[in-house]
């Protein structure tokens, strides 16, 4: 177990490393750099080469990679190209917003999914079983944004019962405006996870300790919870850390139709002002949280069925 | 020696077109009375075009709408412009130059700063020398004021200062009202904390969010109505539904897709600035085949004006005449219209040997219509025997690769004055000369125009120079946008008047219903 973290956190550290030699080509590749997006048409060109030596974009990239890499090992994430303020403050700013939004649709989601997993997997192919794979089918095929322009029609512009957008809202004051976002990323989620935990329960219900404890006489319930439960939740969790770069992807349509302050939002502005420093410090936070998501993943399914880590 | 600037003399036009912005008002919506009575209190929610962390506070470095309303909350200018894109006077009452508009003297109102300060006129030579400050390259109006001599400026006495140019400049006021102007206290140096002289408060600011402001009771002209400001970010499909849904009451620079619906319903009324920006192909005059002036020509009769008006602006807009600045100061209203002749394109094409020939035009997704405008017209110039082919550049660096890409391609401009638009696009040097046009007998024709001293002689001259670019040059202004703005229902007192003027985003006129 020990050397299989220690493996995975020296993967961890050549990943971040890969990513962020990639994300600073990446953004270097695109056409114009932060001082011509700060004014476009404002500013003569004078000007912008002034501002371009000011923010040392005149020096050569590389040595601009390794001033922002010896910094970041120093736990420095670097000063913002477009507002002259600190990385760090444009990532604290945002990620609140984004963890208020994920969080709360997984503490949705989860329960929801394996809900309905289980009552689907427990009836296989039975009524209720179709009636709620279509459904989840259905929402999961719709793309976001529709779903979201449907539910913002319907239940803030017609019907005026939710806040259409976060503009002008507060969320202290007014909790409701998560509901439609929220809505919207359940729509994504929902189906994958309930799929692989109605699958997770069927393989588990035909194994053959299940056959042997209700031979047994094992209460249906305590079947279900004790041995079915833990199995069938197996793919979930791993669906789960999936649902985690979903929900990214989710969290990246919702943000910008509900116009949320996120992470999301804070990343596209700095893709489109050229900011190299900020795209590069928030990419690094994100991929730091996927990769701690897949860990703990794995460290989950470990304990939930010990007997996969001698299958590796 | 001294005169009184004529641009004084104008306040009767400036009332007259306050009252028809008004009166477009009272006619798109159904309010009837409320509109008589203003109301006091309350909070208004304006949300404008976001620039996330480009968004800032400090007034002299600014280039996006949302940056300029809420600069203009808490900060005023010298001077600003009236609807006719006309010099009038804000902290300055009133100004005069000498007999060559080289000295000027502006004598400043009794106003007073948010933190209790007079306005004096060390406030307004401080504010300038911060703009012009070479080692902060981002001040915007550094370009624009290049000409001022801050060394030979000074203050005569609290409420006049004399600013000297390097150079004669009939035109100089409206330099004042340019972007990034504003007038600060003197010693200012935390933007973070704002103390102007505007009809706000500075409450809170978070770029790409939010400014909250509260009203001013010491404002010199008539306090604000409403009780509390925020101007807020977003893009253009948050901005309607946040009008739509109540969560925002003034919604700033719509699309005309947007106002056909909000017209269909009630929540929603939209403010119409009728045909007071530009949409324009541009042709490099100095680059085959548009350096043959033929081809400029035949392609300014080949383009079918009211058809890109119909389709590229849903008919919200009116067709343009090739020049900038229709309705502002100096603009030569009696220019007939160059009406469409598919006839003699063609054979003027085929004179020029470019019958059955492609050419490119570079265009991007950088500006509404763009992409759209320039499919359009390779239809219509497909009539007239010439394959145009459409590529597409990058959005966001669009308006400088057009400096130095491409034989033609698009050109939006806002509201500016006339001489601000020929000096930023149109002279030798100019840094947007997006047309190459560049002619040194021009030059110096509109250097001695501007100097001259006389408003109906300058405003010959500047015809004449007029008329040249638009009959030789390679700006093809198809169309003239309306500016659209969406109020909620109970907004009132919101004008029709171009970006950047005066009464554009003047939140303290108005009231809620």
């Amino acid at each position: 177990m020990r050397s299989y973290a220690v493996q995975r956190a020296g993967l961890a550290v050549v990943q971040l490393a890969v990513l962020s030699v990639l994300v600073f080509v990446l953004t270097s590749l695109l056409p114009g750099d932060a001082a011509e997006m700060r004014f476009t048409e404002t500013l003569t060109p004078s000007q912008v080469a002034a501002l371009r030596a000011e923010l040392g974009l005149d020096q050569p990239p590389a040595e601009r990679f390794v001033h922002w890499l010896g910094n970041v090992l120093t736990g420095d994430l670097g000063t913002s190209l477009i507002s002259g303020g600190p990385v760090a403050d444009i990532v604290r700013d945002s990620i609140g917003a984004t963890l208020v939004l994920t969080l709360t649709t997984l503490a949705v989601v989860v329960p929801l999914a394996v809900a309905l997993g289980i009552a689907m997997g427990t009836r296989e192919n039975g009524r209720l079983d179709r009636a709620i794979t279509s459904v989840t089918l259905a929402l999961s095929a719709i793309p976001d944004f529709v779903i979201a322009v449907v539910l913002v029609a319907v239940f803030a512009l017609k019907l005026g019962w939710l806040p259409a957008t976060w503009v002008g809202g507060d969320l202290l004051a007014s909790p409701a405006l998560l509901i439609l976002p929220v809505g919207v990323l359940l729509g994504r989620t929902v189906c994958l996870l309930s799929r692989q935990v109605r699958a997770g329960t069927i393989a588990a219900l035909n194994a053959e300790y299940v056959t042997q404890a209700r031979r047994l006489g094992v209460p249906r319930r305590q079947l279900l919870l004790r041995h079915v439960l833990p199995n069938a939740a197996v793919p979930g969790v791993q669906e789960l850390a999936r649902t985690g770069d979903t929900l990214l992807g989710g969290v990246l349509v919702v943000e910008a139709i509900f116009a949320i302050p996120g992470f999301a939002t804070a990343l596209v502005d700095g893709v489109e002002t050229r900011d190299v420093p900020t795209v590069q410090g928030l990419t690094l936070v994100l991929a730091v949280a996927a990769l701690l998501i897949n860990l703990g993943a794995d460290l989950v399914c470990n304990r939930l069925v010990p007997r996969t880590e001698a299958l590796r | 020696m001294w005169r009184v600037s004529e641009a004084l003399g104008r306040r009767g036009f400036l009332g007259m077109a306050g009252g028809a912005g008004l009166a477009a008002i009272a006619g798109c919506g159904a309010d009837g009375g409320a509109a008589a009575q203003p109301k006091q209190g309350g909070r208004l929610r304006a949300v404008y075009a976001g620039g996330g962390a480009k968004e800032v506070l400090d007034p002299h470095v600014q280039s996006l709408f949302v940056d300029i309303a809420r600069h203009k909350a808490i900060y005023e200018k010298l001077v600003e412009l009236g609807p006719d894109l006309r010099p009038v006077g804000r902290l300055a009452s009133t100004w005069e130059h000498d007999a060559t508009a080289t000295t000027w003297r502006f004598t400043l109102r009794d106003a007073t700063f948010h933190d209790g300060a007079k306005l004096v006129a060390d406030d307004v030579l401080y504010s300038l020398s911060r703009i012009v400050d070479p080692a902060v390259p981002e001040r915007v109006a550094q370009s624009s004021l290049a000409t001022l001599d801050l060394k030979r400026s000074k203050a005569i006495g609290a409420s006049k200062v004399e600013l000297v140019l390097t150079q004669p400049n009939a035109e100089f006021p409206a330099l004042l009202a340019g972007i990034g102007t504003h007038i600060v206290r003197d010693g200012f140096k935390d933007p973070a904390k704002p103390v102007g002289t505007g009809a706000f408060r500075h409450v809170s600011f978070e770029a790409g969010r939010s400014l909250v402001a509260s009203r001013y009771d010491g404002y010199w002209d008539e306090p604000a109505r409403i009780e509390e400001l925020h101007i807020l970010s977003a893009d253009s499909e948050a901005r309607a539904t946040a009008v739509q849904g109540g969560q925002a009451e003034y919604a700033n620079d719509m699309t005309a897709t947007f106002a056909r619906t909000a017209e269909a319903g009630k929540t929603v009324r939209i403010v119409a600035s009728k045909a007071s920006t530009m949409q324009a192909f541009v042709m490099k005059v100095d680059r085959p085949p548009f350096d043959n002036p033929d081809v400029r020509l035949a392609f300014k009769l080949v383009a079918d004006r009211q058809r890109l008006v119909d389709v590229v602006l849903a008919g919200r807009g009116e067709v343009g005449n090739d020049l900038f600045g229709k309705g502002y100061q100096y603009y030569p209203a009696d220019l007939p219209q160059l009406e469409r002749d598919v006839d003699r394109a063609k054979s003027l094409l085929a004179k020029a040997g470019l019958a059955g020939k492609e050419i490119e035009i570079f265009t991007a997704d950088a500006s509404a219509g763009f992409v759209e405008a320039a499919t359009l017209f390779a239809e219509q110039v497909a009539e007239a025997g010439v394959r145009l082919k459409v590529t597409t550049g990058s959005p966001q660096t669009y308006a400088k690769d057009l400096l130095t890409k491409g034989a033609i391609g698009n050109h939006r401009s806002g509201a500016m004055p006339i001489p601000q638009y020929v000096t930023d696009r149109l002279l030798s040097h100019s840094p947007f000369n997006v047309t190459h046009w560049r002619r040194p007998v021009f030059d110096a024709a509109f250097a001695a125009a501007r100097a001259v001293t006389s408003e109906a002689e300058r405003s010959a001259k500047y015809g004449v120079l007029q008329k040249t670019v638009r009959d030789e040059g390679g700006i093809l202004a198809w169309g003239l946008p309306d500016y659209l703005i969406a109020v909620s229902a109970k907004v009132q007192g919101v004008q029709a008047v171009p970006p950047n003027t005066l009464d554009q985003g003047r939140f303290d006129k108005v009231w809620l219903a």
